[in-house]
C-alpha cells in the first residue's frame, strides 16, 4: 500500500487501517455522547455487538489495551473518547502503550528538554 | 480592502480545556504555558482584528472516517462547540461570516483548491482552545471562518500544498472588498506523538528548527513528505501543516514579534509564535 519507510513503534492510519478499523472507530466516534457511553458502561457487550465489532476488536476493547486496539484498526483520535470512559488521560494511555509507570512517562517527557541541538 | 493583520500559531492539546476548567492557569505545571499568551493579548488588544481564520484539524467531532474532506471551510451563520467524550464543559457559540466565508471559497476554488463547504459544522478543541487562550473571558470579539485540514486519515495534504493554501488564503481577503482586520489563526503541533510504542515522542531540534523556518524560509518544511514529517514530529506532529498555512498567508516578509517554547503540556511540546506581515 505504501512504499515509505516503516517508522518503528509507529502505525500510520491509512486507507488500509480505516477500512480495518471502522466499525471499532465507529463505536469510538459515538462515545462524544454522553448517554452512549452510559449505554456503554450499562452494557458492554450488547453495545460492542450493535457495533458489529470483529473478535480482536472486542478482545482488544475488553482488555482496555491501547497497543492491541490499534493492531485492530483504531485510530489515537478515536480512542481517547474511549479512554475519556475510564478517565484516563493521553499520558496514561502513552504510559500504557510503552510499558512505563505514569510518573516514567512523565519524566521520559520532561527528559525531552535536554535533547541537544544538532547541526544540519 | 481587507487584510491580514497578523498570524498566531499555537499548540491545541485537550488538557488545556480541562485546566482552564479547573483554573489551574497559576498552576506550576501550567503558568509557564498560560503566561506566554499575555504579550499575544496585548497584541490583539492594539490590533483588534475583525475576523478570525482559523485553521485547525477536527479531531473526530465534526468528523467521522464516513466521510474525511482534505480542506474542509465553514460557511455558517454559527459555529458551537460540544462533547468531545470527556464531558469536559463546552465553550460559547461563535458568531460566522458566511458572506466572507463564501466568498474565500469561492477564491478559493478558483485557485484550484477543490474545498469541502459547510453550512453546519461543530468546532472542537483545536478550535476553540486557541480561541480561549486569546480571548480568556470567551466573549469572542471577531467573527470566525474555520478552515480544517485533514490530519486525521493518511494521506494527508503535503507541506507545500498547505503553504500554498494559505498564500491562496491572502489573496482571496485582498480581493474582498470589505475593510475588515483579519487574523490568522493557525492550531496543533509541534512534535508529539500519542499512539504506538514511540508514544512520547519529542523532537526539540526539529521544533526549534521549524519555527525558525517560519520567519526566514517558510518553504523549508516542504522539502519532507507527510511521511518524513511524522518521523520528524510525531504521528500528530503533523498537524505542523496549520503553522505552514498560517504563514502561507502572511507573504512574503514577516517580522516575529512573540515565541514560546514550552516541554510538555501533557504528551506535546508546546509552541506559540506571533508573526506580522512586514508590507
Amino acid at each position: 500500500m505504501t512504499d515509505h519507510t516503516e517508522i518503528p513503534g509507529t502505525v500510520i492510519f491509512d486507507g488500509a487501517q480505516a477500512m480495518k478499523g471502522y466499525a471499532l472507530n465507529r463505536m469510538c466516534y459515538s462515545f462524544n455522547d454522553a448517554a452512549n457511553r452510559q449505554a456503554f458502561i450499562a452494557d458492554e457487550d450488547a453495545y460492542c455487538a450493535q457495533y458489529g465489532l470483529n473478535t480482536q476488536q472486542r478482545e482488544a476493547i475488553r482488555a482496555r489495551n491501547v497497543l492491541q486496539l490499534i493492531a485492530a484498526g483504531g485510530n489515537a483520535y478515536y480512542l481517547a473518547k474511549f479512554a475519556g470512559i475510564f478517565g484516563l488521560d493521553m499520558q496514561d494511555i502513552g504510559a500504557q502503550q510503552t510499558g512505563l509507570t505514569k510518573a516514567e512517562f512523565q519524566a521520559k517527557l520532561l527528559a525531552a528538554n535536554d535533547q541537544p541541538r544538532r547541526s544540519i | 480592502m481587507a487584510r491580514i493583520i497578523g498570524g498566531i500559531t499555537t499548540s491545541h492539546v485537550p488538557a488545556i480545556g480541562r485546566a482552564i476548567a479547573k483554573g489551574l492557569q497559576q498552576d506550576p505545571y501550567w503558568k509557564p504555558f498560560f503566561d506566554a499568551y499575555a504579550p499575544v493579548r496585548q497584541w490583539l488588544g492594539e490590533v483588534k482584528p475583525d475576523v478570525a481564520i482559523v485553521l485547525y484539524n477536527d479531531h473526530g467531532l465534526n468528523f467521522f472516517l464516513d466521510k474525511m474532506p482534505t480542506f474542509a471551510v465553514g460557511a455558517a451563520p454559527e459555529y458551537r462547540n460540544a462533547d468531545e467524550g470527556w464531558g469536559i464543559p463546552t465553550l460559547p457559540a461563535f458568531q460566522g461570516d458566511p458572506a466572507l466565508s463564501w466568498h474565500l471559497i469561492e477564491q478559493l476554488t478558483g485557485e484550484e483548491f477543490d474545498l469541502t463547504t459547510c453550512q453546519e459544522m461543530k468546532v472542537d478543541h483545536a478550535f476553540t482552545l486557541p480561541m480561549a487562550l486569546l480571548w480568556p473571558d470567551q466573549k469572542w470579539p471577531v467573527r470566525v471562518v474555520p478552515v480544517c485540514i485533514n490530519t486525521v486519515q493518511a494521506p494527508l495534504p503535503s507541506a507545500a500544498r498547505c503553504l500554498k493554501l494559505g498564500q491562496a488564503l491572502e489573496r482571496a481577503v485582498a480581493s474582498w472588498p470589505g475593510d475588515e482586520r483579519v487574523l490568522v489563526l493557525g492550531t496543533g503541533g509541534l512534535s508529539h506523538q500519542l499512539d504506538g510504542e514511540r508514544a512520547g515522542f519529542i523532537n526539540k531540534d526539529f521544533d526549534l528548527r521549524f519555527m525558525d523556518s517560519l520567519v526566514d524560509s517558510p518553504a523549508w518544511a516542504t522539502q519532507y513528505n507527510t511521511h518524513q514529517l511524522v518521523e520528524l514530529a510525531g504521528t500528530q506532529g503533523v498537524e505542523l501543516l496549520m503553522w505552514l498555512a498560517t504563514r502561507g498567508a502572511l507573504g512574503s516578509q514577516v517580522q516575529e514579534l512573540h515565541r514560546n517554547y514550552h516541554i510538555p503540556i501533557s504528551n506535546t511540546a508546546s509552541g506559540l509564535m506571533l508573526l506580522e506581515p512586514v508590507a
